[in-house]
This record gives C-alpha cells, sequence and structure tokens, in this order.
C-alpha cells in the first residue's frame, strides 16, 4: 500500500509542477498578483509531495520490501544499512528521484529566499524550475518508475553492486546533484530574464549566490568522486578523463566563468549577454551530462542498466530546454543593451580572460568527450580518446590562466596597471621558485618541468594570500590594524583569496604525483619486503575473512621507515556473494600529504602474491586543494552583501532583516 | 585607446586563442587517439608497428597463461581469427577466460603478438565492453546470456 503511495505522491507532484509551470507566467504577463503568488505554495507544495515520494522509496529499501522491483534489483537484507539508504541512488531509477529532489529542493528554496526579488521575476524563475521538473517527473513516471512491483515478491535481493557499496555513495551523488541541479536555479534566472526582456545588475546579484552554491557543492562532489574512484577501484588512479567524468567536469568549468563573470555583471554591468548565456550553458551541460551517463550511450559504473526509451526521453529534454532556451536567447539578447566600457588591461578584461580560458577549456572537454560518439554514429569507426588527448589540449590551453589567476584580484576596475601588478606579485614568484627547488632538493631531483609546475603552484597560493595582505596593508601598519582591516574585508574577497589558494593546492597535489609517484608491481612471497618512498613494505602473510555479505582475501603488510616500525597495512581482495563478483580493496596509508598505495593482485601457483606498490607523494594536495575552494565558496557565500538587494538598497532593507532571519 | 580600438584589441585575443586550441585539438587528435580493433579487423586494417590501438574481444578459453613474475599471455578472438597478447601487471578483477576484454598497446615490429599495457574488464560481471559486444554482434558471433552488454 504504502509504495503505491509513494507512485502517487509522485504523479500528484507532477500535476503541481504542471500548475507551476503555467499559472504564475500567465499571472506575470497579466500582472495579475493572485496567480503569481502561486508560485511559491507550488513550488514547496511539490516538493513535499516529491519528499514523500523519496520517503516511500527509501523506506522500501529500509525494511528491504523485495516486491518492489527496484529493491530486489539493487538490495540484499544482509548489506549494512549505511547501504540500503545509499543503494536507494546507486540505480538508475533512484538516481533519476535523487535528481528531481534536489531540483524540487532548489525550488522551495528559490521560493523561500526569493522574497526580495521583483514578484514578475520570482514568478517566471519559478515557473521554469517548474517546467524542468515537470519534465522530469514524466520522464520518471513513463520509462524509469522505482515504484513497480513484482509478483510474487522474490525471498532475496540481487544486492547492490559491490563497487558501490562503500560511504562514497552515501556522499558523493548528492553533493555531486546538489551543483549539477543547483545550476538549474541559474538557467531558470536567465531564461525568466530573457522573457521579460530587462536585465541589470540586481539580476547578476541575485544570481550569483545560486551559482555560487551550486559551485561550491559541485567542487566537493566532483572532488569526492575522484578520491572514492582513487581508493575504491585500485588502480591508483584519481582522473581517468573518462566521459562521465568530463560529464560532471564540464558543468563546473561552465560554472567557474560563470561565477566569475556574473561579477564583473554586477559590479560594472558590462558582459550582460554573455552572462546570460553562461547561465543557460552551465545548465545545458549538467542536462548534457545527465543524459550522457543516464541514457546508456557510455558504458561505465554509473551508466547502470539501459533502455532505449529513456536515452530517446532525455534526448527530447535535453533537445526542448536548450534549444528553447538558446532560440529565445537568440531573440532577445539584441534588446539587452550593453554595458560599461573598460579597457583591455583591467578587472573586467581579467575576468574576460578567465571567462575566455575556462570556455575554451570547456569546448575542448566537450570535443574529445562527444568526437568518438558522433565518429561512430556517422562512420561507424571507434576510437578512443583519452587521458593524451585531454592532457595535451587542456593542460595547455589551462596554463595562461593559472599564470593570470594572482593578478586578478590585484588589478583595479576600468583601468588596471599591469606592470604594478606584476611589481606586487614579485614575492610570489620569488617565493614559488625557492619552496619549489627545495622540494626538488628533497626528492633528489626530477623533471625541469615537475620544478615549473611546483613554483607555479606555490606561485598560485602566494599570490591569492598576497592580495588579503596588500589589502590589510600587513607591513604598512601596525600589524593589529592590518588584521582588523583584514577581518573587515568583504567575506567575498577572502572567499576569493581561499578559492585562488585551494587551486594553488591542488595544483601542486596534480603536478608532484604526476612527476614524482613510483610505481611498482611485483610478486611478493611472506617474509619479503620491497622499497617505495624511502619506506620499506613488508608482506606477512594471507587471511581468510567474512564480511556482512561477502568473504575476503586479506594480505597483510607492515611498514617501516629506518628500521621504525609505522604499523600494520593491508588489501583484500573480495567475493561478493550475491553476485559473485569480486574486488580490490586497496591498503592506504597516509603520512602527512602523501600516499603509501598497496593493491592485492593474483596468487600465483607457487604461494606468491602479485602486489602493486605506490607512492604517491602530495596526492591528498589534490583534494584538500578541492576542499579549500569549497571552503572558500561557503566563506563567500555568507557574504551579506549578497542577501542584501543591490541597486535600492534603502527600499529594500525592510525585507532584509526577514530574510537574515529565515537564514 | 577609443571604444573601438578596445574592442578590437579584446576581440582579436580571443579570436586568436580559439584559433590556437583548435590547431592544438586537431594536433592532439592526429597524435593521441587510438582506434579500436576486433582480430579479424586486423588483416585488413594495416596496424604499423608501434601504433597504439585497442584490441577487443572475448578472452579464448584455455589461452590463459601465467608466465614469470607478474606476465601473463592469453588471446584474444572474435571466434574467427585470434590475436596472442601479452600484458605485464595486474589484471583486472574481472578479467576471465570467455569473457569480453579490451586490451591497450602496440604491435612490435616482426612479432604478431600484441603488447598490452593495459587491460579493461570493467566493473561487473555481466558487462561486456560495448564496443566489443557491438563488434561481435557484428561479426556475426552468438553471444549467451552471460556477455550481454550492460
Amino acid at each position: 500500500m504504502i509504495i503505491e503511495f509513494g507512485l502517487y505522491a509522485l504523479v500528484l507532484s507532477l500535476a503541481t509542477a504542471i500548475v507551476l509551470s503555467v499559472l504564475p507566467i500567465i499571472g506575470a504577463r497579466r500582472g495579475d498578483a493572485n496567480l503569481m503568488a502561486v508560485a511559491p505554495v507550488a513550488a514547496l507544495g511539490q516538493f513535499v509531495l516529491v519528499t514523500i515520494a523519496f520517503g516511500v522509496l527509501m523506506h522500501a529499501h529500509l525494511v528491504s520490501d523485495f516486491s518492489v522491483a527496484n529493491v530486489w534489483q539493487n538490495s540484499h537484507s544482509l548489506i549494512p544499512t549505511l547501504y540500503k539508504v545509499s543503494g536507494v541512488w546507486g540505480n538508475h531509477e533512484g538516481s533519476m528521484m535523487l535528481w528531481l529532489l534536489i531540483l524540487s529542493l532548489f525550488s522551495a528554496l528559490v521560493a523561500i529566499f526569493g522574497g526580495n526579488l521583483p514578484a514578475t521575476l520570482r514568478a517566471n524563475v519559478l515557473a521554469v524550475q517548474g517546467w524542468i521538473s515537470a519534465a522530469f517527473i514524466l520522464f520518471i513516471v513513463l520509462t524509469s518508475n522505482p515504484f513497480l512491483r513484482i509478483m510474487p515478491p522474490p525471498p532475496e535481493g540481487r544486492d547492490l553492486n559491490p563497487v558501490l557499496q562503500d560511504v562514497g555513495l552515501a556522499i558523493h551523488p548528492p553533493l555531486l546533484y546538489l551543483g549539477y541541479v543547483g545550476f538549474s536555479v541559474c538557467f531558470s534566472f536567465a531564461v525568466a530574464a530573457l522573457m521579460e526582456g530587462r536585465i541589470d545588475a540586481a539580476w547578476a546579484r541575485w544570481v550569483r549566490p545560486w551559482a555560487l552554491a551550486a559551485w561550491t557543492f559541485l567542487t566537493a562532489g566532483i572532488a569526492m568522486g575522484s578520491y572514492w574512484a582513487y581508493y575504491e577501484l585500485g588502480w591508483g588512479g584519481w582522473w581517468f578523463w573518462d566521459p562521465v567524468e568530463n560529464a560532471s567536469f564540464m558543468p563546473w568549468l561552465a560554472g567557474t566563468a560563470l561565477l566569475h563573470s556574473a561579477l564583473v555583471m554586477e559590479k560594472r554591468e558590462a558582459l550582460k549577454i554573455w552572462t546570460v548565456l553562461l547561465a543557460i550553458l552551465t545548465f545545458s551541460l549538467s542536462l548534457l551530462g545527465t543524459f550522457l551517463v543516464r541514457s546508456g550511450v557510455l558504458t561505465s559504473v554509473h551508466a547502470f542498466a539501459s533502455d532505449p526509451s529513456r536515452g530517446v526521453f532525455i534526448l527530447a529534454i535535453l533537445v526542448i530546454f536548450i534549444g528553447g532556451a538558446l532560440t529565445l536567447f537568440a531573440l532577445r539578447a539584441g534588446s539587452l543593451t550593453a554595458g560599461g566600457l573598460f579597457a583591455p588591461v583591467s578587472r573586467e578584461g581579467a575576468l574576460v580572460l578567465n571567462n575566455l580560458i575556462l570556455t575554451v577549456s570547456t569546448a575542448t572537454v566537450l570535443i574529445g568527450t562527444l568526437y568518438p560518439m558522433a565518429l561512430e554514429s556517422l562512420t561507424g569507426e571507434k576510437i578512443s580518446v583519452g587521458a593524451p588527448f585531454f592532457n595535451l589540449t587542456f593542460g595547455l590551453l589551462m596554463l595562461p590562466l593559472l599564470l593570470a589567476v594572482p593578478f586578478g584580484p590585484l588589478l583595479a576596475w576600468k583601468r588596471a596597471d599591469l606592470l604594478g601588478a606584476a611589481q606586487r606579485l614579485f614575492f610570489a614568484v620569488a617565493a614559488g621558485f625557492v619552496i619549489a627547488i627545495a622540494i626538488w632538493y628533497l626528492e633528489n631531483g626530477g623533471p625541469v618541468l615537475a620544478v615549473l609546475g611546483m613554483a607555479l603552484a606555490f606561485y598560485l597560493m602566494v599570490g591569492a594570500l598576497t592580495d588579503l595582505w596588500l589589502r590589510g596593508g600587513f607591513g604598512k601598519v601596525p600589524f593589529a590594524t592590518a588584521l582588523r582591516r583584514l577581518a573587515g574585508l568583504p567575506r567575498s574577497a577572502i572567499g576569493t583569496a581561499f578559492a585562488h589558494f585551494g587551486l594553488g593546492v591542488s595544483v601542486l597535489g596534480i603536478i608532484a604525483v604526476s612527476a614524482f609517484q613510483t610505481e611498482n608491481v611485483l610478486e611478493m612471497k611472506p617474509g619479503q619486503t620491497v622499497e617505495a618512498g624511502g619506506y620499506v613494505l613488508k608482506f606477512e602473510g594471507m587471511q581468510r575473512g567474512q564480511g556482512p555479505n561477502f568473504t575476503e582475501d586479506r594480505g597483510t603488510f607492515s611498514l617501516s621507515k629506518g628500521g621504525t616500525s609505522l604499523g600494520p597495512i593491508s588489501s583484500s581482495k573480495r567475493v561478493y556473494m550475491a553476485r559473485q563478483m569480486p574486488t580490490t580493496e586497496a591498503g592506504i596509508r597516509t603520512f602527512g600529504a602523501s600516499q603509501f598505495y598497496v593493491a592485492l593482485g593474483d596468487v600465483m601457483p607457487d604461494g606468491g602474491i602479485v602486489v602493486r606498490v605506490w607512492w604517491k607523494p602530495f596526492i591528498v594536495c589534490i583534494w584538500f586543494g578541492a576542499l579549500i575552494m569549497m571552503f572558500g565558496g561557503f566563506i563567500s557565500l555568507s557574504d551579506r552583501r549578497l542577501r542584501v538587494g543591490a541597486p535600492s538598497r534603502r527600499a529594500k532593507k525592510a525585507a532584509a532583516p526577514a530574510l537574515e532571519a529565515a537564514e | 585607446m577609443t571604444r573601438k580600438q578596445k574592442r578590437l584589441a579584446i576581440i582579436s585575443g580571443g579570436v586568436g586563442f580559439i584559433v590556437l586550441a583548435v590547431l592544438l585539438i586537431m594536433f592532439a587528435f592526429s597524435q593521441s587517439v587510438s582506434y579500436f580493433y576486433v582480430p579479424g579487423d586486423l588483416q585488413k586494417a594495416d596496424v604499423k608497428p608501434g601504433t597504439r590501438i585497442r584490441l577487443g574481444g572475448l578472452v579464448k578459453t584455455g589461452s590463459w597463461v601465467r608466465g614469470e613474475g607478474t606476465t601473463s599471455t592469453f588471446e584474444v578472438t572474435d571466434t574467427l581469427s585470434t590475436v596472442k597478447v601479452t600484458y605485464t601487471g595486474i589484471l583486472p578483477d574481472l578479467f576471465r577466460e570467455g569473457q569480453g576484454v579490451v586490451a591497450e598497446g602496440a604491435f612490435v615490429a616482426g612479432n604478431p603478438v600484441f603488447v598490452a599495457d593495459t587491460v579493461l574488464a570493467k566493473h561487473d560481471e555481466t558487462y561486456m565492453p560495448k564496443d566489443v559486444a557491438d563488434r561481435l554482434k557484428a561479426q556475426g558471433v552468438q553471444l549467451s546470456g552471460k556477455e550481454t552488454v550492460k
């Protein structure tokens, strides 16, 4: 009964979404306040209904109700509770439900926090959210119904894919979707503004927090996915340029560009048309990603059982939304007035450079991802575009951006002094080289390119701090005064510094691990040792073990350095019983920012075992840098300027405190 | 600078960068794209030694031999023709005889054995690389349910 109730709630949410799609727009056209007032109510109602439907599905997974096909296919009565919960979205239907839940959540948030928006804009934005919701609910109900029953109910489930039985599944998809789907709000704002034909600095100020929030979550989601793949798959790699990874990376790149161009629009009223276009493109890339991952055109761990009708349906959604938005853009963009002027060398100029490089890089990734599919469908020829392609193109194209990042915040709006900024960055450049050479010395040499790369990373970090240093006036005014000034800086400036610093940290990790990691594949017998990164690994022996739903062969090793024991490290081969599927659990020990990584291979006939041993210097920096970027995003989000109405601050004063109280 | 010159400077910079990117992409495509073959294609296609390709098919039953240390050899077949492959390293968990596999690597001059540096047999026991399944079907190979495309 309860299952049917969930389906009923889902169908009702479709009705609500359709109401939300239609009435507020009519209201906005006619200036009917009552019709426009339907929007927030419908958005909240839709969120409640979708939450009920999602809750019902989760309940079915928690109690292992195998009469539901979705639970039967993707769960097992023996798996730990955490995996029963996260298993809800570890399959096609459930992950679409999560997608929808988060989309509805964002609509509800716009309804709640949109009190300071003009009534027509709010009505239109929510209506566009309603269109997207309606399309996806329709998709779920028609092609991916998670509430289908099977009769008679099987006694036992077919288990969750063992690769997904990890805490990563509880964290990575929700974070990723919060980012992916969060950009829908920017899209809705862009479409609503185009419908009204009016767009100004205030629009950018309203959009920026949403873009920032989505970007922050997407950063965290991608980093989490990368770390998960790194430790779970046992291949020791952290990024494979797999089409599915690219699918999430492209909205991130475009979203990063959007954040920066919205800044120009907010402060200087320039780049309006471009920013609106970027808002549309960013969410279009999210939709494209959803299509690539969910339609089954790609084979990967993310593409669960696929069905051609789903692919066609998502493709239709993709074409209607992207095509529709771009057509609207083409019709209306001409009527948007161009904004402020600026010299090529200025803060605006730097942000234009940022946008140019980010969008061209996004296009490169897009081409590399889609070209093999296009070629195959046109000529039938199958090719693979892998890491070498992306490293060469994307890597080289991003290089000038990385060099320019520290300059951005140091340049003045309208017209800036490039030489002056370069002089102020002299310390950052020098510090970068000194630290990089010191590390090069400690690592006993290495390629020259690695030294240059690490110098770049430290230059980014010190450069990010330089802005704060100069703004606080450290070294010029007493230290306490400078600290006070620093605390008084707008939060967005501090957030920027953090995000740019985090970028430097990630770059450091990427360069260091590419240049200095060591890999060793060998056969080991008990008692045998191998050395990597100055650490000595000794193979102690194999043991059999038993988990709740798997059996494992565990290889135990001990680590030591310079004769001092550092304790055990183990890696195992598991066989999950329900699916008879083997997986490898890597053994990882972290020392500072570096990691020692062991993965087991096959047992040899003579009793030895094949072992893969990596030393991965500074690898943790890759994800730690992303965490710092995320932290910068949150600091920037807390900037109160983002929450106060832009142009007529006084008139909005009454609304602002209420808003803050609500948060 | 006048308004016109400013705009010109920004636009020409942008166009220059895009041209550069396009050239780079074309260069990268010519350098680092690997083609996919099943064993039956190799007679027709003239694959030069040293050219990176991806070789897909089924691991021939009974062909998997573990050599010294971590080197193994096996045969990849599309049931019509067969290519011998050698690989040094750890084979993926799901590598099994009779199941789908994709080996990446190149031929060495004067030797019919394919030297793989990467072997993929992906995430799932019912998974068969789509490339492999499509081509095997095109060659008229009957697939049992076990290797269904997922």
